[in-house]
């Protein structure tokens, strides 16, 4: 019981290279900024979408897999799909919708019902069974669409952004009960989502997509540990620089040069963290810290007692200093300024 | 711009006060029921009925397709099959006659094949109202579908149902107002029908003469009861027009409604 996918597939400007591997019981979350593919990997594998190349496998079943001429419909799917805003049919009660997966496979009437009935109760709806979906609040709907898809009993639960279209007050709650209807689930579950709390809550194994590809998967811990996509790097709120390694120093594809510590050879990342780097107005000279680089001041965000300065340049980088140094040094945007982070706080490992 | 919305709603209004002014109303009840007058009556509910049958079970999948299967030409199929709308009636008619008529295009096969003359019968008054009268429909559906959440499709087939399923069970549904709507405009049209009436089926009374028809040459014998019969034929279409308001223009009219005073 396991999904095994390679998509290939053109949208116009976004060309999706995606390769998954999910075992049955685990949640994957795929997380990743608006616009990186995440919700069309899911119309791949429900077969909403055909892919271009590649291939989609479900328990040893194939799927998609256009040079084989391979397409199975997604009527024919054994998929569950929890949409975006849920889309909970308006003309029917809840419960016709729930029952609605069984009916159209062609389950009579009343047996379709009881089963949607015994859905309804599991996820504490029974008293809005025969209101329509326009009478339930967020929360609720998300129940009712998780009920509809689970009703069928599919093998694979695909769950496109399903706490976006709630407010943040019902939120947490809403995230608790979904993870505790998620885990009745034994089949193969992927969630697709843009907020990293949910892929905490939620999955065993995040895969982060970005730009239609996966750049990086593991746990969350791992994943945000190790950042290996400015995506990441943003989320986490650390500055990450790509470049080659070559006698102790990263050089950048924009030729800016960062030494390092570690003894390291090749391409590789430097993790710069915003508090480890020292601004000053004039350039040092005669110091023990080997990086400094020279920039132009960009937005100042105030977080608090701490203040996050952007710098644009060569190497652009974001610094964390405190409300007290901003005073001091009197930044303003469009400032010269010079960037200074000692060898040993730059944390670097292999791309 | 109230004064010119004041005339212009004097200049509809005013037609319908001129034959209220002179409707014979004493002899109100011996025109409307007229032996030939019912008969004519009689037709055109019969035809305008089937008409509109026709351009339901046509033109709903028309507008699917013209809403949803995106092909090369669509522009050019959608603009040939609402050209009846803006066409003059007594072209449709004259067309359908070389494409149905005896020696038309269709016809002489239908002829020579079925035995089967389609021309001055009942049936080329169906013919003829339906040609005038469906595209009413698969605009006013086609626009229905377009407008309709596309989610809604994909979540009916992730749960297992057919196209064909999905079709009736979650599209029909839903663009069930717009269908209304489409089928009473393209009723109300084929009642009203003239020009391609008279063309492709003619004039004779008891099977192609419809009310239209039989007011437009009572108009010469009987003027009065041409009066009478016209303003039947406008409360008929108004009474549809009022009632379809609400489901037409409703949703939109609170909000877009500016006060006057």
């Amino acid at each position: 019981m396991s999904l095994s996918a390679s998509i290939l597939l053109g949208l116009g400007t976004l060309e999706l290279e995606v390769e998954l591997d999910v075992r049955a019981g685990e949640l994957l979350a795929l997380l990743g900024p608006n616009g990186a593919g995440k919700s069309t990997v899911l119309r791949c594998l429900a077969g909403l979408a055909p892919i271009d190349a590649g291939h989609i496998t479900l328990d040893e079943t194939v799927l998609d897999d256009p040079v084989a001429d391979v397409f199975v419909e997604p009527e024919a799917r054994s998929v569950g799909f929890v949409f975006q805003n849920y889309v909970l049919f308006e003309h029917m009660t809840v419960l016709e919708n729930v029952a609605y997966g069984l009916r159209a496979r062609g389950t009579p009437k009343a047996v379709a019902r009881r089963s949607a009935a015994n859905w309804i109760e599991r996820v504490g709806l029974t008293e809005y069974a025969h209101q329509r979906p326009q009478a339930l609040s967020g929360g609720q709907a998300q129940r009712a669409a998780l009920a509809r898809a689970l009703a069928t009993d599919p093998r694979l639960l695909l769950l496109d952004e399903p706490l976006a279209a709630l407010d943040a007050g019902t939120r947490s709650t809403v995230r608790r009960d979904l993870r505790r209807h998620l885990a009745t689930f034994d089949g193969v579950r992927i969630l697709v989502t843009h907020d990293p709390v949910d892929a905490y809550a939620l999955a065993d194994r995040v895969a982060i997509l970005d730009a239609g590809r996966i750049v990086q998967t593991g746990t969350l811990a791992e994943v945000t540990a190790h950042p290996r996509s400015r995506y990441v790097a943003d989320l986490v709120g650390v500055n990450l620089v790509a470049g080659t390694i070559g006698g102790g120093v990263l050089t950048t594809a924009g030729g800016a040069q960062v030494v390092i510590a570690e003894d390291l050879t090749g391409p590789s990342f430097a993790v710069i963290r915003p508090h480890s780097i020292v601004l000053v107005r004039d350039a040092p000279t005669g110091s023990s810290v080997r990086n400094t680089w020279s920039g132009v001041v960009g937005d100042i965000d105030h977080l608090g007692e701490r203040v996050r300065v952007g710098m644009d340049g060569v190497l652009p980088l974001t610094a964390e200093i405190t409300v007290a140094a901003l005073e001091a040094l009197q930044l303003r945007p469009g400032d010269e300024i010079h960037a200074s982070v000692k060898a040993t706080d730059i944390e670097v490992y292999p791309a | 711009m109230l004064g010119l919305a004041v005339i212009a709603i004097m200049f509809f209004a005013l037609p319908l006060v001129g034959l209220l002014w002179r409707a014979p109303w004493s002899n109100a009840w011996v025109y409307l029921s007229d032996h030939n007058a019912r008969t004519a009556l009689r037709l055109s509910l019969i035809c305008s009925l089937w008409a509109t049958a026709l351009s339901v079970v046509f033109g709903v999948p028309l507008a699917w397709l013209l809403a949803r299967v995106a092909f090369r030409g669509r522009s050019v199929v959608r603009a040939l099959c609402t050209l009846s709308m803006v066409l003059p009636p007594v072209v449709g008619g004259i067309a359908l006659f070389f494409a149905l008529g005896r020696r038309g295009l269709l016809g002489q096969w239908l002829d020579r094949w079925f035995d089967i003359q389609l021309p001055f019968t009942t049936a080329a008054v169906v013919v003829a109202q339906t040609f005038v009268a469906m595209p009413f429909l698969v605009i006013t559906v086609e626009a229905a579908l377009r407008q309709l959440d596309l989610g809604a499709e994909d979540a009916s087939r992730t749960l297992g149902a057919s196209r064909w399923y999905t079709f009736r069970r979650v599209t029909l549904p839903a663009i069930r107002p717009a269908l209304a709507a489409g089928a009473v405009l393209a009723w109300a049209r084929a009642l009203g029908e003239f020009g391609a009436t008279i063309t492709f089926a003619g004039n004779f009374p008891g099977t192609t003469q419809t009310m239209p028809l039989f007011v437009y040459l009572a108009r010469e014998a009987n003027p009065e009861q041409s009066i009478m019969l016209s303003l039947l034929l406008i409360a008929i279409s108004f009474a549809v027009l009022v009632g379809l308001r609400d489901r037409w223009f409703g949703r939109g009219n609170a909000t877009r409604q500016s006060t006057l005073a």
